[in-house]
C-alpha cells in the first residue's frame, strides 16, 4: 500500500518533468518515426521479404525491442544529475519506500516506452502491417519487461558509479554486443551456426524472437512463453538489485 | 534529545593503487538538549557533515551509538527519518520544478495527504518569504531565495530535530542576518536545531551551546561564552620584528602577570594576561625600557578562535 503510493508518487513527478521539457518529447517521437520512414524501405530487398508488410513484420519488433534496450540503459545519466542536485539525498531522509524511489523512476522509463511503442505501431499500420490486439498486447508487456529492467539497472549501475564519465562507455560496452547479438535490425536466422551458439546465451535475442512470434501472430510459438520469462525474470533480479542500491549510503 | 556515544567513520579511498584510509569521524561524544541551538564548529575536513550523515541515516557508523529523539539510530532508522529533518550543505532542489512543488512532494513523501502538503507547502512559503518565487522554476532563484527553500524542506513535515549543514555559507551578511533570524524562530516554533558552520561570529550569536570539532575529534563543548570564560583572560598581541621577538619572549616571560606567552609566526608575542587593561601599561613600559620597538600592540578579548588556537595549537582562521 505504502509501496503503491510511494511509487505513484515519484512517478507523478517523474513525468510531469518529463513532459515539461519539450526537447524530450520531441526527440522521442521523433528518432522511432526516423528509423521507421528511413531505414524499413532497405528491409524488403534485404530481407528478400515477398511484401512490404512481411518485411515489417520483422523488422518493427526488432526496432521496439532496441528502443527498450537504449531507452532504459541510458536513463542513469538523469539520475546522476538528481544525484549531484542533492535530490537522492534529499529523498534518502525521508521514510519514503526505497523500492518506490526506483519504481517510480523506471515505471515513467516504462510508460514513455509504451507510448513510443504506440506511435511506431500506429504509422506502421498505415504501410500495412496487420496484428491482433492481444497479441500486441502481450508484446508490449514483453517490451515494458525490458525497459523495466534495462532502466533499474542503468539507475543501479549509476548510483554505483556516480560520473557520467564512467557510465556512458560502461553502457555502451553492454549495449553493443547485446544489440549485436539479439537479431534486432536483421534475424539470426542468416547467422553462421557459431554466431547461433553466442546469441542463445542473450537473453534479448530471447526476447526478440518472442515478440517478433507474438507480430507473426503466432501466439502458440514456444518462443512467447520463452521469452516473456526470461525477460521477467531478468527485470525482477534488475529491480531487486538497483533497489538495494538506493537503500545503501550514496552521495 | 541527541546522544551519541562514540561514533565513529573512516572512508577508504582509492588514489592510484594504494587505498587510503580516512579517519574522518573518531569517536564522537555529545548530547544536545531539547530546545536548544547547537552548534558545530570546526574548518574544512573537520568531520562534521560525515557526523551529521550518520545522525542522519544517510551513512552507517562504523562504530558507535546514538539515540536521537528517543529513537535508536542503529535499531530504528525508519524512526528516526520521521522524526528529524536534514539540510544537505550542498543543496537539495531540482532546477527545473518550483519551490512549491518541491515543498508539496517533500511533505508528500513523508506520507503527509495531498491537500495538507498544499496547505503545509503555502504556510512555509509564507513563512520564509517565498510566496513571490514560489511558481517560478528553482534555476532562477538567488543563492539566498535558494537556501531558504530549502531550509523550508527540512522542515516541512515539522520535524523534533533539523540538522542544518551550514546553512549561511554563501550568503552575503544581510541574507545571513536574515538566516538567524529564521533559525531562532524554528527555536522559538519549539525544534531543536543543529548547524554546522565554520564562521565564528555565527558560532558566538547564534549557538546556545557549541562542539568545537577538529579531526574528527570534539576538542571542546560548552557554551560560547563558558568555552570562552575557561581559556581565561585576555590576549595581549604584541608587535615586534622578527629579529627581536626571541630577546622579547624571554623578557617578558619572566613578568608576573604573563599566564602564557607564544610567539607568532611572522614576528611578535601573544601573551595571555588575566587583566589586558592593566598588563598593557607594564607591558609598554618593560619593552620600552629594553630598548626594543614595538610596531603594533592589541588588547584581544578572547574568541572562540583562541578557544580553538588553544585546544588545537591551530588558528582556525589559518586552517
Ligand atoms: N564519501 C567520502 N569518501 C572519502 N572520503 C570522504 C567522504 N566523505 C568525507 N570524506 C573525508 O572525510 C573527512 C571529513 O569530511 P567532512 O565532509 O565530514 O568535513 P566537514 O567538517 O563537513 O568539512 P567542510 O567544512 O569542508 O564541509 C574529509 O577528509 C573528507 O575528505
Ligand atoms: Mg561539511
Amino acid at each position: 500500500m505504502k509501496l503503491a503510493r510511494d511509487t505513484w508518487l515519484i512517478f507523478e513527478r517523474q513525468l510531469q518533468l518529463l513532459l515539461r521539457n519539450p526537447v524530450w518529447v520531441f526527440v522521442g517521437v521523433f528518432q522511432p518515426v526516423m528509423y521507421l520512414l528511413l531505414f524499413a524501405p532497405l528491409l524488403k530487398p534485404a530481407l528478400n521479404a515477398p511484401t512490404q508488410a512481411e518485411a515489417y513484420k520483422i523488422f518493427v519488433p526488432g526496432l521496439l525491442v532496441l528502443l527498450a534496450i537504449f531507452g532504459g540503459l541510458f536513463q542513469g545519466f538523469g539520475l546522476i544529475a538528481e544525484l549531484r542536485a542533492g535530490v537522492i539525498e534529499r529523498s534518502r531522509v525521508t521514510p519514503v519506500s526505497r523500492l518506490a524511489l526506483l519504481l517510480g523512476r523506471s515505471l515513467r522509463d516504462v510508460v514513455s516506452l509504451i507510448a513510443q511503442a504506440i506511435i511506431i505501431t500506429l504509422l506502421a499500420l498505415l504501410f500495412d502491417l496487420r496484428v491482433f490486439i492481444g497479441d500486441l498486447l502481450l508484446a508490449y508487456l514483453m517490451l515494458a519487461l525490458i525497459a523495466l529492467m534495462t532502466s533499474a539497472v542503468s539507475y543501479g549501475v549509476a548510483l554505483k558509479v556516480k560520473s557520467e564519465d564512467a557510465l556512458a562507455p560502461l553502457m555502451n560496452t553492454v549495449a553493443q554486443p547485446v544489440l549485436l547479438l539479439s537479431g534486432i535490425l536483421l534475424p539470426l536466422t542468416f547467422a553462421p551456426g557459431w554466431l547461433q551458439g553466442i546469441a542463445n546465451w542473450n537473453p534479448f535475442s530471447w526476447a526478440v524472437d518472442g515478440t517478433r512470434a507474438l507480430f507473426a501472430g503466432d501466439l502458440a510459438d514456444d518462443k512467447v512463453w520463452q521469452g516473456l520469462t526470461i525477460t521477467a525474470v531478468l527485470a525482477a533480479a534488475g529491480v531487486f538489485w538497483a533497489a538495494r542500491q538506493f537503500a545503501r549510503s550514496v552521495r | 534529545m541527541i546522544e551519541t556515544r562514540g561514533l565513529r567513520k573512516s572512508f577508504r579511498s582509492r588514489a592510484g593503487r594504494e587505498t587510503k584510509t580516512v579517519d574522518a569521524v573518531r569517536g564522537v561524544n555529545l548530547e544536545v538538549a531539547e530546545g536548544e541551538i547547537f552548534g558545530f564548529l570546526g574548518p574544512n575536513g573537520a568531520g562534521k557533515t560525515t557526523t551529521l550523515r550518520m545522525l542522519a541515516t544517510l551513512i552507517e557508523p562504523d562504530g558507535g551509538e546514538a539515540t536521537i529523539a528517543g529513537a535508536d539510530l542503529r535499531k530504528d532508522p525508519a524512526e528516526v527519518r520521521r522524526r528529524i529533518g536534514y539540510v544537505a550543505q550542498g543543496g537539495s532542489t531540482w532546477d527545473e520544478s518550483t519551490a512549491r512543488e518541491e515543498l508539496v512532494l517533500h511533505a508528500r513523501m513523508y506520507g503527509i495527504g495531498k491537500a495538507e502538503a498544499h496547505r503545509r507547502a503555502a504556510r512555509a512559503l509564507d513563512a520564509f518569504q517565498l510566496t513571490e518565487y514560489a511558481d517560478r522554476k528553482c534555476k532562477t532563484y538567488s543563492g539566498g531565495q535558494r537556501r531558504r527553500v530549502e531550509i523550508a524542506l527540512g522542515i516541512i513535515h515539522e520535524p523534533k530535530i533539523v540538522f542544518l549543514d551550514e546553512p549561511t555559507t554563501g550568503l552575503d551578511p544581510q541574507s545571513r542576518a536574515h538566516m538567524w533570524d529564521e533559525i531562532r524562530r524554528l527555536r522559538t516554533d519549539g525544534m531543536t536545531v543543529f548547524i554546522t558552520t565554520h564562521y565564528l561570529d555565527e558560532a558566538d550569536a547564534l549557538c546556545d551551546r557549541i562542539a568545537i570539532m577538529d579531526h574528527g575529534e570534539v576538542v571542546a563543548e560548552g557554551t560560547p561564552a563558558g568555552l570562552k570564560r575557561e581559556i581565561s583572560g585576555d590576549v595581549v598581541l604584541v608587535g615586534l620584528d622578527a629579529a627581536t621577538t626571541p630577546q622579547a619572549a624571554q623578557l617578558l616571560d619572566s613578568e608576573p602577570y604573563v599566564n602564557k606567552l607564544e610567539t607568532v609566526d611572522e614576528g611578535g608575542l601573544r601573551l595571555y594576561v588575566d587583566e589586558g587593561a592593566t598588563a598593557i601599561p607594564q607591558i609598554l613600559r618593560r619593552v620600552d625600557h629594553a630598548g626594543f620597538t614595538l610596531t603594533s600592540i592589541e588588547l584581544h578579548r578572547p574568541s572562540l578562535d583562541d578557544v580553538f588556537l588553544t585546544k588545537t595549537g591551530r588558528s582556525l582562521r589559518e586552517s
